[in-house]
């Protein structure tokens, strides 16, 4: 049984224009009948016999049961609520977007932002008929902004986002962040298409990395025989620089939690360490087809069966600093944003993706933004031949904690 | 209770506000899902939801509820109205619409909730069977949903309008891998007329099954630019996301730099680029009757002759733009507001045939199926299911995926050629902000694009 209350103040086109209130509440009942899985969820607190029918109706289908539920557990103290987050006002949250949205135009006047600051408070509660019960309160603040400058048909996007179960009342981070973009974009500079080095920054790491490693550790994808990390437990598949793990005990991180959506507790688990294939994601029904036990990984998407996910990403730091790796450059790209890169065969780990913002490097310098330039190559590749791993840690969305990445050898093609 | 009740007492809760605008919508659906992985059935389910949302516009600002249970229906009104207060500080711009009181009631013969999960499982089956008929298969899925949603909208102009609909949505991938090599191919389809919108595709699934196995062995593209020809699929996308979006008069019109580079009379292709979007033709995914502003829907041009001469809107951004509302203020649940969306989107057709088109090309590639498309206002990207060399007029080797980009208005100009083959694509999802997938329909005949930057090696 999950609810929530969610809170955003928007702004557009620089000033303030939404403030909206979202309560949800759902309940989702997942039985076993003669061996087989049903499931159904609905929104009425008061029509408990029609859930139990609709989970019976699809009972008789279902996929036969491989796991038994959690019984009465005791669960790891991971604290994600912080009661100051539900006391910040409406005013309070419009002051923060707008002095975040007034920085930025101060800066650079011709932006045209987008701005959200919003609040959220929720209630988890798992019960089941083995006498397991967990439960957890979650508080979640997030600040954002999007800025998009247009000279002529060129555009510009800069963004930065940050997430915390603790309130940000401060934007000064993003604004420093949004405007270091801007800085660096001033400049054009030309690309030609050839392999060359690319600094991954983190919100690159992700929008190029991150769905594909998701995909090949599911317990669910290696189960299947689809995941190119599948049949290579123990075995170096990575560079020895390399090191990742899905951690939801971090503290006051959205993604963490004491328990999974099956009331299962929640562990670190070291995906890759070193370089070395070390474990999988799974979630009870997975385990039990596949003969081990859940990670507690079981995370039910929009109130449906629990499916294995990853919880909070991190990659463990290195000893190279950003501006140790660009210097290394002679001729590469920085890579703060692609688009569209994880649109395609996410499991074989190939990507393609349209720099939206990203930078040229010449003889160990940022020179200016490229345009009109895509990147592409192969997650599995491209991460066994790793130069650098960055020290520069970086929360990303608030589920990816990750430095800057630098490959060798990436794959640039430009008109 | 029932959301007709509801509707009713919101809005008679309505009166006596001092806000500019109000509005409300209630909503009851239910739907099914089922998915299969491998061979198997993994899971089904039912849902059931019934909510609500309240908008209030004040002064220029906008508050926003949304909720599931119906009790206090007067206080959540002030609620919104409070929050519109809060935000609101100029004049409203909102463009007056005729009241509407209609009902507006399925036109399926059957509703597809209500098929016992037998029949939707033994039709699966067959497809699953297909599939794995094939060679070289490592796995598959199938995602299988179904809703009826029955809403209704009412205003503090006295609309009172009710619609239900059904839609059926099919997602088929094979998977196939050999040697550390995984590639897929897949389809996706749907419809508003009901469960036959997916049935019979025997024959299509077959095929994915055999490319997915096909691709294993196909040699990635070399990047770089190319005369690329499109099918009906994949330039449905194109224009969905390269064009369409740009279209959306909420990306304009508080932005002075985008009225001037979408402004009306300019020329963005040549003569025989025409594009609609229009939610009219009652079959495709993307229509309806009304809006959830309780606006008619109707069908826009968008690009006329190769020149812009319309766009979508919202009854505000129309207000502000001083153009027509045209229907297109969608919001994809009650949780969520209304906000400028397209409805199904097309290239008009033109006089060529594929033979035509691709006979002029030396070198090029032949793109199809889709697998996503993003846009970023100036660049598309978009990553194609399927592609092939064009070599000396004839379509040659198989390729892996290739992933396109452009810059949207170059590409748009750079279309030299548009078949005569027009078809709808019903298996699109549309996201924008946090609404997604929003049921949306696309389609074109074949294109031919010069110079389109194309991903590879």
């Amino acid at each position: 049984m999950a609810s929530s209350e969610e809170t955003p103040v928007e702004f557009e086109a620089n000033h303030l224009k939404h403030i909206q209130s979202k309560q949800t509440r759902t309940v989702a009942l997942r039985i076993v009948k003669d061996g087989r899985v049903g499931h159904a969820t609905t929104t009425h607190t008061d029509k408990g016999d029609e859930l139990v029918e609709d989970a019976l109706a699809t009972a008789r289908f279902g996929t036969e049961a491989r796991f038994q539920l959690p019984s009465q557990q005791s669960y790891p103290p991971v604290e994600v609520y912080d009661p100051t987050t539900t006391a910040v006002t409406l005013e309070q949250m419009v002051q923060v977007g707008q002095k975040l949205v007034d920085t930025i135009r101060r800066h650079c006047p011709e932006i045209v932002c987008e701005a959200g600051v919003a609040r959220t408070t929720a209630t988890v509660t798992i019960i089941n008929s083995r006498g397991g019960q967990a439960g957890y309160r979650e508080s979640v603040f997030s600040v954002g902004i999007e800025g998009q400058v247009i000279r002529g048909t060129d555009m510009l996007f800069v963004g930065e986002h940050q997430s915390s179960c603790h309130p940000l009342l401060d934007p000064e981070p993003i604004s420093r962040a949004v405007i270091r973009q801007l800085d660096l974009a001033r400049e054009r500079a030309s690309v030609r298409t050839k392999a060359m080095p690319v600094v991954f920054t983190p919100t690159g790491f992700a929008s190029a990395f991150c769905r594909p490693l998701m995909a090949a550790f599911s317990g669910k994808t290696v189960l299947e025989r689809a995941s190119p990390v599948g049949e290579r437990l123990g075995q170096k598949v990575f560079d020895s620089k390399l090191s990742l793990r899905d951690d939801p005990t971090i503290a006051y991180c959205p993604g963490s939690g004491p328990c999974d959506d099956e009331a299962v507790p929640s562990q670190c688990t070291p995906l890759i360490t070193e370089g070395t294939v070390t474990a999988f994601l799974y979630d009870l029904q997975t385990a039990g087809l596949a003969g081990t036990a859940s990670t507690g990984n079981g995370h039910r998407s929009q109130g449906g069966l629990p499916a294995p996910a990853p919880t909070v990403f991190s990659v463990s730091p290195g000893d190279a600093s950003f501006e140790h790796m660009v210097a290394d450059m002679k001729e590469g790209l920085v890579v703060e944003r692609l688009m569209g890169a994880t649109q395609g065969n996410i499991l074989g780990g190939d990507f393609s993706g349209n720099v939206l913002l990203g930078f040229k490097v010449e003889n160990g310098r940022i020179v200016g933004r490229v345009k009109d330039t895509m990147v592409s190559g192969n997650v599995y590749r491209l991460l066994d031949d790793v130069a650098a791993i960055g020290s520069d840690t970086k929360w990303v969305g608030g589920f990816l904690s990750t430095p800057s990445v630098y490959c060798s050898r990436v794959s640039v093609a430009a008109r | 209770m029932d959301v007709e009740e509801v509707g009713h007492e919101l809005a008679d809760a309505f009166r006596g506000h001092d806000a500019d605008y109000i509005e409300a919508r209630v909503s009851e659906a239910r739907t099914t899902q089922v998915a299969y992985r491998g061979r198997n059935l993994e899971s089904a389910g039912q849902a059931a939801a019934v909510g609500g949302s309240i908008r209030a516009l004040v002064k220029g600002g906008w508050g926003f509820i949304s909720f599931n249970d119906f009790d206090h229906l007067p206080d959540k009104v002030t609620l919104a109205v409070k929050h519109a207060r809060l935000v609101g500080g100029e004049k409203s711009h909102f463009a007056p619409v005729e009241p509407v009181v209609e009902r507006v009631p399925c036109t399926v013969r059957e509703n597809p909730v209500m098929i016992p999960l037998a029949d939707k499982k033994a039709l699966l089956d067959e497809y699953v069977d297909v599939i794995w008929g094939n060679a070289g298969i490592r796995t598959s899925t199938i995602n299988y949903g179904d809703g009826h949603r029955r809403t209704v909208f009412v205003n503090s102009a006295g609309s009172c309008i009710q619609q239900e609909r059904c839609d059926v949505t099919l997602r088929v991938v094979a998977v196939a891998a050999s040697d550390g090599e995984v590639q897929q191919a897949g389809l996706s389809t749907g419809g508003r007329d009901g469960f036959g919108a997916v049935h019979g595709l025997h024959g299509q699934v077959d095929q994915l099954a055999k490319k997915a196995v096909a691709m294993l062995s196909a040699p990635t593209v070399k990047g770089g630019e190319y005369t690329v020809v499109l099918d009906p699929v994949l330039a449905g996308v194109f224009v969905h996301e390269a064009f369409g979006h740009l279209s959306e008069a909420d990306f304009v019109y508080e932005n002075d730099r985008m009225k001037e580079i979408m402004s009306l009379g300019k020329t963005f292709g040549g003569p025989h680029l025409n594009i609609v979007d229009t939610a009219t033709l009652p079959t495709l995914r993307g229509s309806y009757k009304y809006d959830d502003e309780g606006v008619p829907a109707q069908k826009s041009y968008l690009i006329r002759e190769g020149k812009l001469v319309g766009r979508l809107h919202s009854r505000e951004t129309a207000a502000r733009m001083e153009e027509a509302p045209t229907g297109n203020a969608r919001a994809i649940s009650y949780r969520h507001p209304p906000i400028v969306r397209m409805t199904n989107t097309y290239i008009e057709p033109g006089p060529a045939t594929l033979d035509d088109i691709i006979g002029d090309i030396a070198e090029g590639v032949y793109a199809t199926n889709w697998y996503g498309g993003t846009t970023s206002m100036e660049m598309f990207t978009f990553s194609a299911g399927e592609a092939y060399m064009i070599r000396n007029g004839r379509i040659a080797e198989t390729l892996r995926p290739v992933v396109l980009t452009g810059n949207v208005f170059s590409t748009l100009e750079s279309i030299d050629a548009i078949g005569n083959d027009l078809s709808m694509n019903q298996g699109g999802g549309c996201g924008k902000g946090a609404q997604s997938p929003l049921p949306v329909s696309n389609g074109s005949p074949h294109i031919r694009i010069r110079r389109c930057l194309v991903g590879g090696r």
